[in-house]
């Protein structure tokens, strides 16, 4: 599990390597918050291209963000989800609150 | 039902076994041929009711978790199995969105998961612990059908 960032104009790009489950959650929300705390960005772009695995506690993990920046005024994307990435954020109706961009 | 082959893994209720287990029982479903996309949907399955394990079944201390799978023609069927503390309310527990730890950002949504990823789903909380029976047929790359 690896995260790594960078920001472009005032966009804040998040990119989730490996596996994400209840092994990784705690590493993944730590390190998504360090960098969702720092900088000054107006929305943030979640790519998951890299994403090998993800279950429900994922699903839970990318709440917990959502409803952080929702405080803020700051909306997140979803980019690249694999097919199972895409079906679980569909099943869960995750891009109800995080849509999916191209 | 007959299998034409079994397995069974016992490990301890630690997360760092989930990829372990779901990997393990996705190598055992290799002989029958699935597509990634069956392959993946196990994996997800197995991770969803291996979790639930470790962080509801053993909620404060260490136990064991037994997975056992059978494989009969195109069906796998996967047995996920605690002794720990057991589900007060199994129906309440399987609507989606439901978690008894909701300051821990779960999602409540590991049953559903599991449902739409296998055809069938039998959940039976006994005396001591959980057992999940869980089945799906493989439509598998039909070209390559194991004729084993």
């Amino acid at each position: 599990m690896q995260i790594n960032s960078h920001m472009f104009q005032d966009t804040l790009y998040l990119s989730i390597q490996g596996e994400l489950d209840e092994h990784s959650a705690s590493y993944a929300r730590e390190n998504m918050d360090r960098l969702l705390e720092e900088g000054f960005f107006k929305q943030v772009i979640i790519d998951l291209s890299e994403l090998e695995f993800m279950d429900s506690t994922g699903i839970g993990v990318m709440i917990g963000r959502y409803k952080k920046m929702k405080e803020k005024n700051i909306p997140i994307f979803i980019s690249n989800p694999s097919t199972h990435a895409d079906k679980i954020f569909k099943m869960t109706a995750m891009y109800q609150i995080m849509p999916k961009i191209n | 039902m007959e299998y034409k082959n079994e397995m069974t893994l016992r490990f301890n209720s630690l997360s760092v076994n989930e990829g372990f287990a779901r990997a393990a029982v996705a190598g055992f479903c290799v002989q029958l041929n699935p597509t990634l996309d069956e392959i993946t949907d196990i994996k997800t399955a197995v991770s969803e009711a291996v979790t639930n394990c470790v962080v509801h079944a053993y909620p404060k201390s260490l136990g064991q978790i037994e997975i056992w799978v059978g494989v009969s023609d195109q069906t796998v069927v996967v047995k996920v199995r605690d002794w720990g503390v057991g589900i007060k309310d199994i129906k309440r527990a399987r609507e989606p969105f439901f978690t008894t730890k909701p300051s821990e950002e779960r999602a409540g949504m590991g049953f559903t998961v599991m449902e739409s990823f296998m055809d069938n789903v039998v959940v039976s909380s006994k005396d001591s612990g959980v057992e999940i029976v869980m089945t799906k047929r493989l439509e598998g790359k039909k070209a390559m059908l194991n004729r084993g």
